[in-house]
């Protein structure tokens, strides 16, 4: 499996007249071709902070303050501000919870769907146009040709979150950031969604980092999943591994404190798990493991020292002095 | 119904929008909201109500509690007709009927401090003291697990949970005997979910009131609730008891529903249904039943007439022609 | 949130300029060195001296004297007026914006009839029918300004009116009326006192303008406008009769906009909250 993005030791901080605050902290992940990376964590995680350090779209007052983020072999650091902008839209594409923020109200969607290509590629205006509307029949949006001059609020919910998919793989990029796709989308929309969204990054071997706080979408859909907390990576492994046989005390009390469906049916009415406390403060972050204040098995060592990332299982790790 | 006590009995409840046609064509259309719909809460039950954008759930909330006034239909509340009541005569009654907000942040007036939130209901009560109040004040927060020294504390000093529970706070003052909670958990971590959700069943326990749980959250509805409305576009497509619904479902919108809805667990490929289409405009309803243009399983009839309400037996409803 | 203004120097300086004309309006029979009214004609038009600190005007008036009492007379119309139109606006604008429909189309109707007409002409026209006295001036402006606060509340109220917290109020069983007062005004307050502040600005300046015309505080009461107009006549020989009273509307007026600049800046974002 080719790996497509390497991220090493990310740090974002925030410099707020409150102080520092440090939303991405020392986050490590991989991305491999045509494989979905689930991203989850509650807010304050930093999972959205982290796809935009990765497009280098940090906003003032954030700054990306150390770290490597290599794009094939390519560091992304290291790229000017020009060199990034080819990148975006092209090489690593992204994709928004509200389609009507990020496409812009004021043009139709040939006008977007266009400029995005042209501005990518030395096409001619028909050629641009011809593959915009192929597009947009990929992404099940019925009579593209026409659709194509509709404005974004002409369009419903779904659909535009479809535009907005075919605007992000218009030129094929390597990796796809979704960062809360479906959020605002109704439940059967979202279905539709998110099937057209893996069937077509299938084709094109596009890997995709699925952010959400959704562990439902992510159980379903992702190959590898990670879990954050406070800007750091707690948890990382396979679906399977980290949804079965979660290791973290966050992660087991997140997975403990949603309902499943169908534990209720019987005879029992148990309660959902309650986890204590709240999230931290990002300028004061607690010492030693930022969790220790809520976790029911901490130990003195947690309350010092960062804890070591630790192998749970092949592939599957965490960063917690439990195993260390 | 039986021998348990109807708090809340709907009768062919409609609320239509006018929409103006257009800028410069007379008359108006209709957004036909809540459609002619029927049920029932029982003493001491959780009525789920789910359905997606546009379905009519909050309007339908808001309807049964007169903060709008219906179109159509009858609503009874703990046996009284309230259909046409002027607002005066309703004042009494409001105290038995209370609503907690999907959004902490709004819901909460920003210049009133916690006190005065959860007290409002009880300002004009005459026959408490001054200090029989505050008691009763810091009581209810108690319950809701909020501390004393938040007592003199404005909104915007607490987290959304925080916030949603001195929502769920200034309802449970007066001890209805109804409670609409519209979307509570929408705006929350899952987490913060977690303890919202315990807190409003601990709650149900000690007073014994109903809710009508209103959300679009499949999983938490199935958690809660004794029996649960689907709603699509005005109208209830079933009605059943949460065993019923979710091991037997009827109508081909909640079957779609039950299986488009994420499962935190991992497991084999289901036979999704993924629906075509979208849901269509509130403002061109299809003719016949609303959701044969996107059903799976519709027939020539679905297109002509609309299905009636129907009692399957086992408390279970539909309004679909294959059954 | 004092600490904020404070923190902001323009502001701080507005507020000192403010500050000052209040202080001055309490302490100028201290202040003034001379009888505003006394007439000498033995140093009529004189250059200011230590003797008349701003010189004095063609009747042997103290112009400093007069700066200073004319300070009473402006600040207290242009307070007393923008108070008027606050009250009337705020109630105005509270019942259009709440009960909506019909009414708010009539009251709103009128508001716009009357910011349709250019705010001095209004102010003028008005004295004209009224006739010159101080109480006047004050209906006059008040009704100049009122429509502008009525639009403000108004919007403010619509907007709050749909927050949550009012539905909850609604279902509680609270009357209008509490609703009105106890949830929507207070939270209408932040716009409202960043164009009070501007109000009180153009006020200071409108009255100034009245009483330049003649239209204002009937003489020999010292207003800085109708010192400015008495001095026209006589503004190439004796520059010191407009230039004070000049000083004096411009640090005030700059006062008042600086200091409501900062309170905008101040309460805007966090008020958003």
């Amino acid at each position: 499996m080719a790996t497509v993005l390497n991220i090493t030791d990310l740090k974002t901080y925030f410099y707020t007249s409150a102080g520092i605050a440090k939303a991405v902290n020392g986050v490590s992940l991989s991305m491999e071709a045509g494989q979905i990376l689930g991203v989850v964590g509650e807010s304050g995680c930093g999972k959205s902070v982290t796809a935009h350090s990765i497009l280098r779209l940090v906003p003032y007052p954030g700054k990306i303050v150390s770290g490597y983020i290599f794009l094939d072999d390519q560091n992304l650091m290291a790229l000017s501000k020009r060199e990034m902008r080819r990148i975006r839209g092209d090489q690593i594409s992204m994709i928004f919870q509200e389609p009507m923020i990020s496409l812009n109200p004021a043009f139709t969607i040939e006008n977007q769907l266009v400029e995005a290509l042209l501005l990518h590629l030395k096409i001619s205006k028909g050629e641009a146009r011809d593959r915009a509307v192929e597009m947009l029949r990929l992404v099940e949006i019925p009579a593209p040709e026409r659709r194509i001059k509709e404005y974004p609020h002409q369009m419903s919910g779904g659909m535009r979150q479809r535009a907005m998919i075919a605007e992000a793989l218009l030129l094929r990029p390597k990796v796809l950031i979704a960062d809360e796709p479906t959020t605002a989308l109704d439940v059967t929309i979202q279905a539709q969604v998110l099937d057209i969204m893996y069937r077509l990054t299938q084709e094109m071997g596009t890997a995709i980092m699925l952010i959400t706080h959704n562990l439902g979408l992510v159980a379903e859909s992702a190959n590898r999943v990670l879990v954050m907390y406070a800007g750091k990576v707690v948890e990382e492994g396979s679906v399977r591994d980290v949804f079965e046989n979660a290791g973290h005390p966050y992660t087991q009390g997140l997975l403990r404190s949603i309902p499943m469906p169908g534990e209720r049916r019987g005879k029992e009415q148990h309660q959902l798990y309650e986890m204590e406390g709240i999230v931290p403060d990002l300028t004061a972050l607690p010492r030693g493991c930022e969790f220790h204040p809520r976790c029911p098995f901490v130990k003195e060592i947690c309350k010092q020292e960062e804890p070591p990332w630790c192998a749970i299982g092949p592939g599957h790790g965490m960063s917690c002095w439990l195993l260390a | 119904m039986g021998t348990m006590n109807t708090v809340l009995k709907v009768e062919h409840l409609k609320k239509y929008f006018p929409v103006k046609k257009g800028l410069l064509r007379r008359g108006y259309d209709f957004v036909r909201a809540v459609d002619d719909i029927q049920f029932e809460i029982h003493e001491g039950e959780t009525l789920g109500l789910v359905g997606e954008s546009g379905s009519g759930k909050s309007t339908t909330g808001r309807c049964i509690l007169r903060l709008i006034d219906p179109t159509g239909g009858r609503i009874w509340f703990k046996g009284q007709e309230i259909t046409d009541m002027s607002r005066k005569a309703l004042r009494p009654l409001r105290q038995s009927m209370q609503i907690i907000f999907q959004d902490p942040y709004s819901s909460l007036n920003p210049r009133m401090t916690v006190k005065e939130i959860i007290g409002e209901g009880l300002w004009s009560n005459r026959d408490l003291s001054a200090r029989e109040k505050k008691e009763r004040i810091l009581e209810t927060m108690d319950r809701v697990a909020l501390r004393p020294e938040h007592y003199d504390r404005h909104p915007h000093e607490f987290s959304g949970g925080q916030r949603q529970r001195i929502g769920i706070a200034r309802a449970v003052i007066l001890n209805p005997e109804m409670i609409v909670a519209d979307e509570p958990l929408s705006a929350l971590d899952v987490s913060i979910q977690a303890q919202v959700i315990n807190l409003l069943e601990r709650l149900q326990e000690e007073f014994g009131f109903s809710y009508l749980f209103i959300s679009h959250d499949l999983s938490v509805v199935e958690h809660i609730s004794t029996r649960i409305a689907v709603m699509y576009l005005g109208k209830i497509v079933e009605l059943a008891s949460k065993e019923e619904l979710y091991n037997n479902p009827k109508h081909p919108y909640t079957v779609s529903l039950l299986s488009a809805v994420p499962v935190p667990k991992v497991q084999k490929k289901r036979g999704r249904i993924i629906l075509k289409g979208d849901i269509p405009s509130p403002l061109q309803l299809p003719k016949g039943c609303n959701f044969h243009t996107r059903c799976p399983r519709r027939i020539k009839i679905c297109s002509e007439v609309a299905p009636e309400w129907r009692d399957l037996g086992n408390g279970h409803y539909a309004a679909c022609h294959l059954y | 949130m004092f600490r904020r203004i404070l923190a902001n120097r323009m502001g701080l300086i507005g507020l000192m300029v403010i500050m000052a004309n209040v202080v001055l309006i309490f302490v100028a029979p201290w202040v003034a060195t001379h009888n505003p009214l006394q007439i000498d004609i033995l140093h009529q038009a004189a250059p200011p001296s230590k003797a008349f600190l701003f010189g004095t005007d063609e009747f042997g008036r103290d112009i400093f004297s007069r700066v200073v009492y004319g300070a009473r007379i402006s600040l207290s119309i242009s307070v007393l007026s923008v108070l008027a139109a606050l009250l009337s606006g705020v109630i105005m604008g509270g019942i259009s914006g709440y009960y909506g429909h019909w009414v708010d189309n009539i009251i709103m109707r009128c508001m716009d009839a009357l910011m349709s007409f250019p705010a001095i002409l209004l102010a003028i026209a008005i004295m004209a029918v009224l006739g010159a006295h101080e109480y006047n001036v004050v209906i006059a402006l008040g009704t100049v300004y009122f429509p502008r606060f009525a639009r403000l509340v108004r919007g403010s109220v619509l907007s709050v009116k749909e927050k949550e917290f009012v539905e909850a109020a609604l279902a509680m069983g609270t009357s209008d009326l509490v609703i009105i007062f106890r949830h929507i005004l207070p939270n209408c307050l932040a716009p409202l006192i960043v164009q009070v502040t501007a109000s009180l600005a153009y006020a200071i300046l409108a009255e100034a303008a009245l009483s330049f015309l003649g239209l204002g505080a009937p003489p020999p009461a010292p207003s800085w406008g109708n010192i400015l107009s008495d001095a026209r006549n006589f503004m190439m020989y004796a520059p010191w009769m407009t230039v004070f009273p000049g000083v004096a509307i411009t640090l005030s007026v700059l006062g008042f906009n600086l200091f409501g600049d900062a309170l905008r800046d101040v309460l805007d974002p966090r008020l958003r909250t």
